[in-house]
């Protein structure tokens, strides 16, 4: 028996205190023993902003963000409100019915918006389902990404318009097509980079492994940013690894970082370094934000089954949006205006939102046989025809009356 | 250029050849593809004169290669990647079936997956476990896929020049056991549709309708009939996704008999479904139920007992004598 599979063997901590364990965290309790399988010291967080919204420095980090002004600071907090706002309007929209499901993002608005304004026109994104804040830095309507929640389409959108892949259900899947296109985009001799979004409970896939190592391989210019946000559904992080997930890079041959993921700033940072890398040629990197998802995973999903509330306040402390406002106030980036404004235009938002959702036209009954194939084919034509006469039966016995 | 006689394996590896030429946006990837030239050495020599650029040997990672292929197309690339045996590509069946199938429709049809998977698949050459299945059924139920099958040198050549070209994925399943075969290919010929079957032999008694490695099986058994008196059409149908009924059906009004034959289990496979639909179509002219002859509802046995699960010359004819005692 190996050292590793005794280790295997040891009592695991409950569910329900794992998550207070958080770096920056006050740690008490059976969370604050060492994670089996580390080496003891905790993991190194990038942190450029404080829960309490206090700048601290970080030598490596601080260049990557040294030029930014304070309207790029208020747009970054303008970026996470509207899409908090988004998110919760199409929470209410589910609860209203108007939506089938939907994966709230509650929570890991820095870990998106940070990461999503450090890419490029010319980069590539390849989402999981959650992405709403990264679609929004990519320029994509926010109501297009309601289509497939609401049931009028699978999709929806073209990828090619925003560089903004489809959402991808499938756990793990997209990691692969990132991993591609990065070897496409090296084969093209461009400069620009590939940035694939996966999260803990992705990271046991085989798929994730596997993009690790064409990756590696290849040498792609692909950042792989995996936001940690501690729960799978009802799964702990600790049901999928037994090291950081940041330092499964080290053995595919390539950096991982851990960076705080309620942190907008350090995320920013963090991942305009791993796409520069990415650019320059020195292939790809995995970012692990360790952040906290607030909210359900789905609205299927019913946390009180699986996790304390203990452990929701103690991340609510850490919130993003909250360190950031209270960092521009402190710095007076921002004045009150600023955030009245901001306020009416959430509002805005909110009110667009549900009315296009609302007014979103069922998909024409022919939508079914409509691009299965670029080239056609001939059983969907026949039963296109089929369908086509079927629907015909019911307007001639109406016409027959 | 006149015709010239190949090995279906060859005729693969020269229409490979005249597509990384003529669009440097095919590639080749694979285990083994490069340097060994695959373990068929289907894809021998073209890492030599197209670079590890063009003709990538990848990680031994199935879903790997076919995700990474998806992500290539979506780049504007046209991959064609090996998956080694037909029991090999389960790991990459959920790539395969959840993403490369439905990404077109998903995007409304504004992305396309130019991708060919080729597998060597079917029995007869004596292989360990896994290595000589037939999973053509589980692809072709699949929307979004189409599933093709050359059963001769000509055929494999210009089926893969056409899948390469297609927008859509395509599933190329290549009959491990005529690999060796050996056929007239001309080049300059203009192709028939990728999708239509070919009539391989005429007859008036009874069609055979087959695809892949038992076509040659069903034109041997049509030849002994013959010597029986009977007159058998042997029809290729090439196409598993889409199925050419429309040949199917004009063969049958013809013979009024059919006896569907593959080596894939017959329990829910391709000749179901083509019984199912000919007996729609056809009704009023066949003067025999559709028979099918193939695999049985077991794992693929060992290389010691594979001649008693493949259908040989014998099966095939006693499934004609049957459907002609109607």
């Amino acid at each position: 028996m190996t050292v590793e599979s005794t280790a295997a063997r040891k009592p695991r901590r409950s569910a329900g205190t794992k998550s207070a364990a958080s770096a920056g965290a006050k740690r008490t309790g059976p969370a604050a023993k060492k994670s089996p399988g580390t080496t003891g010291a905790e993991p190194e967080l990038v942190q450029l902003l404080t829960p309490e919204g206090k700048r601290v420095k970080d030598a490596t980090y601080d260049p990557y963000v040294a030029d930014i002004t304070p309207e790029e600071l208020r747009g970054l907090y303008r970026d996470m409100v509207l899409t908090r706002r988004f998110d919760a309007e199409a929470t209410s929209l589910q609860r209203q019915g108007e939506l089938g499901l939907w994966a709230s993002l509650l929570g890991q608005e820095a870990a998106q918006i940070g990461s999503g304004r450090a890419t490029r026109e010319d980069d590539y994104v390849f989402p999981t389902y959650r992405e709403h804040g990264v679609a929004w830095c990519r320029g994509v309507d926010p109501t297009n990404l309601l289509g497939m929640f609401r049931g009028v389409n699978n999709g929806g959108w073209d990828p090619n318009s925003n560089n903004f892949h489809l959402y991808t259900i499938v756990i793990g899947s997209q990691t692969l097509h990132a991993t591609g296109y990065a070897m496409g985009v090296a084969k093209d001799g461009a400069d620009s980079a590939v940035i694939a979004y996966f999260g803990d409970g992705a990271s046991s896939q085989g798929d994730v492994a596997e993009s690790f190592t064409f990756s590696a391989v290849y040498n792609a210019p692909v950042v792989f940013f995996c936001q940690n946000n501690q729960w799978a559904i009802s799964e702990p992080t600790e049901k999928q690894t037994r090291v950081p997930l940041y330092q499964r890079a080290q053995g595919y041959g390539f950096p991982g970082v851990r960076v705080d993921g309620n942190d907008v700033l350090a995320c920013l940072a963090v991942t305009k370094w791993a796409l520069e890398r990415a650019r320059h040629g020195e292939g790809p990197t995995l970012i692990e934000a360790f952040t906290y998802r607030m909210g359900a995973h789905t609205t299927s999903d019913d946390p009180t089954k699986y996790r304390a509330d203990e452990e929701r306040e103690s991340w609510e402390a850490k919130d993003p949006i909250l360190r950031l406002r209270t960092y521009l106030e402190a710095s007076h980036h921002a004045d009150e205006g600023f955030f009245a404004e901001l306020e009416a235009e959430s509002e805005a938002l909110g009110k667009r939102v549900r009315e296009v959702v609302r007014a979103m036209p069922d998909p024409d009954h022919f939508a079914i046989f409509e691009n299965v194939y670029a080239d056609g084919h001939a059983l969907v034509d026949e039963e296109r025809a089929q369908f086509a006469a079927y629907q015909a039966s019911f307007a001639d016995e109406g016409e027959g009356k | 250029m006149a015709a010239e006689k190949m090995a279906l394996a060859k005729a693969i590896n020269e229409s490979l050849r005249t597509a990384l030429d003529a669009d440097p946006k095919v590639l080749i990837m694979g285990e083994d593809v490069g340097k060994l030239g695959g373990v068929f050495r289907v894809t021998d020599g073209l890492q030599k004169d197209f670079g590890e650029d063009r003709v990538i040997d990848t990680p031994l990672a199935e879903s790997g290669i076919v995700g990474t292929a998806i992500g290539l197309a979506l780049r504007g690339y046209r991959p064609v990647v090996e998956i080694q045996f037909d029991g090999f590509v389960f790991p990459a069946y959920d790539q395969i079936v959840t993403q490369l199938a439905k990404m077109h429709a998903r995007a409304l049809g504004k992305i396309k997956l130019p991708v060919v998977i080729r597998i060597p698949y079917g029995g007869g050459i004596g292989a360990v476990e896994h290595h000589s299945e037939s999973p053509e059924a589980l692809f072709a139920h699949v929307a979004g896929l189409k599933v093709v099958s050359p059963s001769n040198a000509s055929d494999a050549y210009w089926m893969m020049q056409q899948a390469i070209q297609s927008d859509d994925p395509v599933i190329f399943f290549e009959p491990k056991r005529r690999y060796w075969d050996k056929s007239e290919v001309n080049k300059d010929a203009i192709p028939g549709p990728l999708h239509k079957a070919r009539v391989v032999r005429e007859g008036a008694d009874l069609t055979l309708a087959a695809y892949g490695p038992m076509v040659k099986v069903c034109v041997e058994a049509a030849a002994a009939a013959q010597e029986e008196g009977k007159s058998i059409e042997v029809l290729d149908l090439r196409s598993m996704s889409p199925i050419d009924f429309d040949s199917v059906q004009a063969s049958v009004e013809k013979t009024r008999r059919l006896v569907v034959v593959h080596e894939a289990p017959v329990f829910l496979g391709t000749g179901a479904e083509i019984a199912a639909r000919i007996t729609e179509r056809c009704f009023y002219h066949l003067e025999a139920p559709v028979l099918r002859v193939g695999g049985y509802h077991a794992p693929y046995p060992p290389a010691r007992l594979e001649e008693e699960y493949l259908p040989g010359l014998d099966r095939v004819l006693d499934a004609v004598d049957r459907s002609l005692a109607y």
